[in-house]
């Protein structure tokens, strides 16, 4: 079983639909910690304030349970947006510690060019940096669907899954042991994220 | 290097089904909103909006079963306007799986919806619809609720009012041209563009992949179009067509 933490940020249904659609197994929405720590794969989604959503994540109860399947039971979890930055150690929004289960900052975008608006949003490219379980055999060329101000940077070179170009080059994806992180929306990427969610529900 | 405009369907929803308006004007069924979802969904749009052009007139909510059912299908970002007048209501939308909501009628008599929806989801998820047409008197105005309503300004100036209540899109929908084939109005594309900061999403008259092409030049963030993708042209049949992966290949 899939379980997609429901933290009251961002969009759990939308990755349940694609979950449905390519017949990704038994999934639920739920925030109850028993749920959680019986689930096979853990999704974190979220879109929104870091600050809001550490909060939330604590308001539940929900950070013990994670660090606990995560951390020690070594559980496969994906952080989607918010959800993978939340996973770092710090955010520059809000200035506030996040979960810590990867070696990585989450900074802002700050550009001197006028035509790279911020949030990056909308659909760009990424350039896979290592062969993982969730990005085997995925198409050529793939575009994803972003929405953010923010990016991570990781610590370990060896870390980082996929980098995009936006003004710079930032991390969209990265892996570390069981715990993975994308930038993007896979459940709104058409073909190019159902094959990345497909190969979670795969590991 | 800024990133690939969007290229964007807009789908009407009227009595529960899809049609499309000549400048706001005389629905035609087009078909089954749900059918035409999956179509676009294969051709892999890069975004779509959805319209429900009765629930402003007739001041009633937003058909939520429809929004669901519609969305289920979507794999790609979708706006929806039509009834957005709470935040209690957007965020049913929003739970339904909407990425974007696109307010009209509450630019003209609650601003404060935009900033609160924008304090929740992010300013990215307001989406600001400014629809306009020539004035008797010569001149551009905007208007309300479906092109029914003056609002008093120039869509230059309601442009301008809604990024600063919070909107952080808006889309330019020229009424005079919607269905028409005449081209989009790049020339005000261009004056909103350089007005504001946030990205601008033209609409109304599309004829061609040439259009894009120019409203990519002329700065448009996106490029919204309802007959193009919905009828064949010279007779307006319903045949549902995209240029897929235009700006990627």
């Amino acid at each position: 079983m899939i379980t997609i933490i429901n933290y009251n940020l961002g969009n759990p249904k939308s990755i349940q639909n694609m979950l449905k659609h390519i017949g990704g197994g038994e999934v639920c929405i739920s925030n109850d910690p028993d749920e959680i720590a019986s689930a096979q794969r853990i999704i974190l989604p979220g879109v929104g304030h870091f600050q809001h959503g550490m909060e939330q994540l604590a308001e539940l109860g929900l950070v013990d349970v994670l660090k606990k399947e995560v951390l020690q039971n070594k559980k496969p979890i994906l952080g989607i947006c918010l959800g993978m930055q939340l996973l770092t150690k710090h955010s520059e929004e809000g200035n506030l510690a996040g979960l810590g289960f990867i070696d990585a900052q989450t900074k802002k975008f700050e550009f001197q060019d006028v035509t790279l608006k911020v949030p990056h949003m909308g659909w760009n490219k990424v350039e896979f940096k290592k062969n993982t379980p969730v990005n085997t055999g995925v198409s050529i060329n793939p575009r994803y669907y972003f929405v953010h101000s923010y990016f991570v940077d990781c610590a370990n070179q060896d870390d980082i899954l996929c980098t995009t170009q936006y003004g710079q080059e930032f991390v969209s994806g990265f892996q570390h042991q069981n715990i993975f992180g994308l930038q993007f929306h896979p459940e709104k990427s058409h073909k190019f994220g159902m094959e990345l969610l497909a190969n979670f529900c795969k590991i | 290097m800024a990133l690939q405009p969007r290229i964007i369907p807009v789908l009407l929803l009227h009595k529960g089904g899809l049609y499309k308006t000549k400048q706001f004007k005389n629905p035609s069924y087009v078909g089954d909103p749900i059918n035409a979802v999956r179509i676009f969904n294969e051709k892999e749009v890069d975004e779509l909006l959805i319209l429900d052009i009765d629930c402003s007139r007739e001041n009633k909510e937003p058909d939520y079963t429809l929004i669901e059912e519609i969305v289920s299908e979507a794999f790609m970002p979708v706006g929806y306007g039509g009834g957005i007048s709470s935040l209690a209501i957007a965020q049913k939308v929003f739970q339904l799986g909407v990425e974007k909501v696109i307010i009209n009628t509450a630019l003209k008599n609650n601003l404060q919806l935009l900033a609160d929806i924008a304090a929740i989801y992010g300013a990215q998820a307001v989406v600001a619809s400014i629809d306009y047409k020539k004035g008797f008197l010569g001149g551009t105005k905007a208007y309300f609720t479906n092109g029914t309503k003056k609002s008093g300004y120039t869509p230059q100036e309601l442009a301008k009012i809604a990024e600063k209540a919070g909107a952080g899109e808006l889309i330019l929908n020229a009424i005079d041209r919607e269905s028409t084939y005449n081209g989009y109005h790049f020339e005000l594309l261009q004056q909103v563009v350089n007005a504001v900061q946030i990205p601008v999403v033209i609409s109304g008259g599309a004829s061609s992949n040439a259009d894009f092409d120019i409203a990519k030049l002329a700065g448009a963030s996106g490029m919204a179009a309802g007959s193009l993708f919905v009828y064949q042209r010279p007779h307006n049949a319903v045949l549902i067509s995209y240029p897929s992966n235009y700006f990627y290949l």
